[in-house]
């Protein structure tokens, strides 16, 4: 099963961001990694959190829009050229679009992870399985 | 059909009832008040000179402006002793008009109303939530009065308390809503963000009456795709009477005009001229049987069009379609005439998107600026921006197409864009007059 985002549509205003994490603070649910991605009026915050059920739930409830994605987060040796071998991998062979991604480091161990939201994910997950990738599990990175 | 005697009278007979109540109406208004007696004789109109319907043309109009400047007792032509009931506008753009009613008059509109509850296939039987605003707006009153007069159970639960709403709806088998039509469409929103989602369609609904403020088709789909039921336009005017001036029948194809008390004639906006039937223009109204506040020829601002034809339900009441819009609420933007209620209809063509919407126009330059804000729900929310950025230019796109204007779209959170229970916050002009 793949790991689940949410993604977040905030509005380019003061407080938006905060009333959002307030949300997130006030269930204890912890952000694992997050990103943005903003043009001048607005924004949409993706973040990756321990408990994203519950998280969309009570965003849902504050009246936030708010989405869930299925992405794929990827072990990645922390180390140069890494993340240029891994897209490399899969280039040549298969065409595999990806919208945008994003990184984060492990708690445990001495690799990274990087979050992919690839058009294809079950196409992207075969092809990054065959090369030697490991996909990390929901239990990992959810926790 | 509740009154079939009056909603299906033969024309001829209907154009001799009206000219009876015609000459008692506009010699009431001369005798008992002394506004509508001097207008009149500035006219040079006397009310013998009205002899056929078509001398109604020799009667100067009364506009709103008229009716502000009179509030709150210059138009009543009967003593105070007389008067049981006073309403008033919002007076949402400028002082509010003011209504009184006499004892009859509150039967006639309950009446009135009990007729369009009918005409929306309401009856005795039904649980009818009255969920228009109690209190001086007429819509409350007016939909209790006649839900009462026809016999069917009313809720005055009035306007707000959403969550209340849907538990009575569920809870005491309400069968009929009343309510404006953005309320309604605020109400499926509601009920879709509960968790779990409020379903319409376990409980009793079946129709709803909609009314006070312009909505579009494809708002009425919305409405009846997410609560599973009819929903019916209904329309009035707080001058004339308030609601019940005309309603939807079961063909859902325009409103038939309740001309039995009220003469209904379409002119031309810029020049007052008298339109033949079926042209599109503003509607004037002629209160017949009215006594304390009769209208003689009120200029409405609202832009319609007016259609006799055959209708399957057997009214033989001309038609009106639904309200383009006021002239009042029409914004004049780099010249080209724009309705709010074209604005709707065209974010509902853009797939997913509800009408809550808000059009600001100002001017920082020669030129004036539009900016449509837009609430992003779930629905049409997307992870990737360039979706979202393809939203609003096809959005953008389809405003310069359709209506010619360029507008900046602007997409905003749920619930930040201002509105009431009553009615919504379409349009917001910061441009200097």
């Amino acid at each position: 099963m793949n790991i689940t985002q949410l993604s977040v549509f905030l509005e380019n205003k003061p407080a938006r961001l905060q009333h959002v994490l307030k949300v997130l603070a006030d269930r204890e649910i912890n952000i694992r990694t997050l990103t943005i991605a903003e043009v001048s009026d607005f924004g949409i915050l993706r973040m990756i959190v321990n408990k994203p059920e519950e998280a969309y739930a009570a965003l849902k409830e504050a009246h936030v829009t708010c989405s869930r994605t299925e992405v794929l987060a990827v072990a990645l040796e922390d180390a140069p050229g890494a993340l240029y071998r891994l897209i490399d991998s899969f280039s040549g062979q298969r065409q595999l679009n990806i919208e945008y991604m994003y990184a984060f480091s492990d708690r445990h161990g001495d690799h990274s992870v990087m979050v992919f939201r690839f058009e294809d994910i079950e196409a992207a997950k075969a092809a990054l399985q065959e090369q030697g990738y490991t996909i990390m599990s929901r239990a990992e990175i959810h926790g | 059909m509740l009154d079939p005697e009056r909603e299906s009278m033969p024309l001829p007979a209907l154009r001799q009832l009206q000219l009876e109540r015609l000459r008692w109406s506009v010699r009431h208004a001369f005798e008992n008040n002394a506004c509508y007696r001097a207008k009149f004789q500035a006219a040079g109109f006397h009310p013998d000179q009205l002899r056929s319907l078509d001398d109604l043309r020799r009667i100067p109009f009364l506009t709103k402006q008229e009716m502000r400047d009179q509030a709150p007792y210059g138009l009543f032509a009967v003593p105070m002793k007389e008067v049981v009931r006073v309403h008033s506008s919002s007076g949402t753009t400028g002082n509010a008009t003011v209504a009184g009613y006499t004892r009859a008059d509150v039967e006639l509109w309950s009446d009135l109303m009990a007729r369009t509850i009918a005409s929306a296939g309401g009856g005795p039987e039904d649980v009818l939530q009255v969920a228009y605003g109690y209190g001086l707006f007429t819509g409350g009153l007016g939909a209790h009065y006649g839900g009462e007069r026809i016999g069917a159970t009313v809720i005055p639960i009035s306007g707000g308390n959403t969550e209340r709403q849907l538990m009575l709806i569920r809870d005491f088998g309400t069968t009929m809503l009343a309510c404006t039509p953005s309320y309604a469409i605020n109400m499926a929103d509601f009920a879709a963000r509960r968790n779990p989602p409020f379903d319409f369609r376990k409980t009793r609904l079946r129709r709803g009456i909609f009314g006070a403020e312009p909505w579009t088709e494809a708002m009425r789909r919305e409405i009846e795709q997410r609560m599973g039921i009819d929903a019916y336009d209904i329309y009035g005017l707080s001058e004339v009477i308030g609601p019940g001036v005309a309603c939807e029948c079961s063909a859902k194809s325009g409103m038939h005009v309740n001309e039995d008390v009220f003469l209904v004639e379409i002119i031309d906006p810029a020049t007052g001229e008298v339109l033949p039937e079926g042209s599109q223009g503003e509607i004037v109204y002629t209160s017949l049987t009215k006594q304390c506040c009769p209208v003689i020829r009120y200029r409405s601002r609202d832009i319609t069009r007016l259609y006799r034809e055959g209708c399957p339900c057997g009214r033989t009441l001309v038609k009106m379609e639904k309200v383009r819009g006021r002239s009042d609420d029409m914004l004049i933007i780099r010249g080209v005439n724009v309705f709010p209620s074209q604005v709707e209809a065209l974010l509902m063509e853009v797939e997913g998107v509800e009408p809550h919407y808000q059009i600001v126009v100002d001017r920082h330059t020669a030129l004036d600026d539009v900016e449509v804000m837009v609430e992003v729900e779930e629905a049409i929310f997307s992870d990737e921006l360039k979706v979202m950025n393809a939203l609003s230019e096809q959005i953008a796109a389809r405003m310069r197409s359709v209506l010619g204007i360029s507008a900046k779209v602007t997409l905003v959170e749920p619930q930040t864009i201002e509105r009431s229970a009553g009615k919504a916050m379409r349009v917001i002009d910061r441009r200097k007059p």
